[in-house]
C-alpha cells in the first residue's frame, strides 16, 4: 500500500518527537483511503505517552477519545498511529508487533537514532498475536498543497 | 432504547450491558479495548454489570502502545 504524509505533518511529529526525548513520543494519524488505493494522511495528532519512558508508549486514552471525535467531526478516518524510537531503528519491535491489534491500521515509526537524520517508515501488521506478519508500506512525504498521484 | 455507538445511532434492547454490546458489535480483540460511555471510561471489570441507558454515547477505543 502507498501512504502519503505532508511535509508539514512530518515536521510536526519530528519536532514533537525531538521535544519528548529521551521518552518515546506518540500520536494518531487520520485521513482518507482514496479510490486509487493511496492512503492519504490529512491530519496528525500529537498525543501524550502516559508511560513516559524511552522504551515504551501508551497513548493517553482521554486524548485518544478526543482525537477520534475530532476525526469524525472532520470526516476523517482513523488510519493508525505513529511513535518514535529515540535510540533504535525505524522498524517494529517485538512489543510493537505484539500490540499491533488492528490489521487495517498503518503504523508509522520515526527513528531518531541518527542525530539530524530522522527516518520515518510505515508498516502494516497482520495475523494473530505470536504470528504477526509485518509489511513495509510505500511511504511518501509530499510537499504541502501538492496532490499526490 | 436508542444509544450512539462510535458516532452511529442504534436501537438496542433495554438493560443492555457493555459486555453484551461488545458481543453485538463483534468487537475484535476485546481484551485490548477501552470503553467510554458519555466520555467516562468504564473499568473492564465493570463491563458485565454496567447497564447502558437511553441516549448513552459509547465509544470503543483500541489500546495503542508499543515499545522500542
Amino acid at each position: 500500500m502507498k501512504i502519503t504524509i505532508r511535509q508539514s505533518d512530518f515536521n510536526k511529529i519530528y519536532e514533537h518527537a525531538l521535544s519528548e526525548r529521551p521518552d518515546e513520543a506518540c500520536g494518531l494519524i487520520s485521513g482518507i483511503d482514496r479510490e486509487d488505493g493511496v492512503r492519504e494522511i490529512k491530519k496528525v495528532y500529537l498525543l501524550t505517552n502516559i508511560d513516559h519512558t524511552n522504551e515504551h508508549f501508551s497513548i493517553d486514552p482521554k486524548e485518544h477519545l478526543k482525537a477520534i471525535k475530532d476525526m469524525r467531526a472532520n470526516d476523517l478516518k482513523p488510519l493508525g498511529n505513529w511513535h518514535s524510537h529515540p535510540e533504535s531503528p525505524s522498524r517494529p519491535s517485538e512489543e510493537d508487533k505484539r500490540l499491533a491489534n488492528d490489521s487495517s491500521a498503518s503504523y508509522l515509526i520515526l527513528s531518531l537514532m541518527e542525530e539530524g537524520e530522522p527516518v520515518l517508515n510505515a508498516f502494516h501488521v497482520e495475523g494473530r498475536e505470536g504470528e504477526r506478519e509485518v509489511r513495509k508500506e510505500d511511504l511518501e512525504i509530499i510537499k504541502d498543497g501538492e496532490e499526490n498521484g | 432504547m436508542n444509544i450512539t455507538v462510535a458516532g452511529e445511532k442504534k436501537n438496542v434492547a433495554d438493560g443492555l450491558t457493555v459486555s453484551k454490546l461488545i458481543e453485538l458489535e463483534n468487537v475484535e480483540t476485546p481484551q485490548y479495548v477501552t470503553v467510554s460511555v458519555n466520555e467516562e471510561f468504564i473499568e473492564s471489570g465493570a463491563f458485565e454489570t454496567h447497564v447502558l441507558s437511553e441516549g448513552d454515547e459509547v465509544e470503543f477505543l483500541y489500546f495503542m502502545g508499543g515499545g522500542q
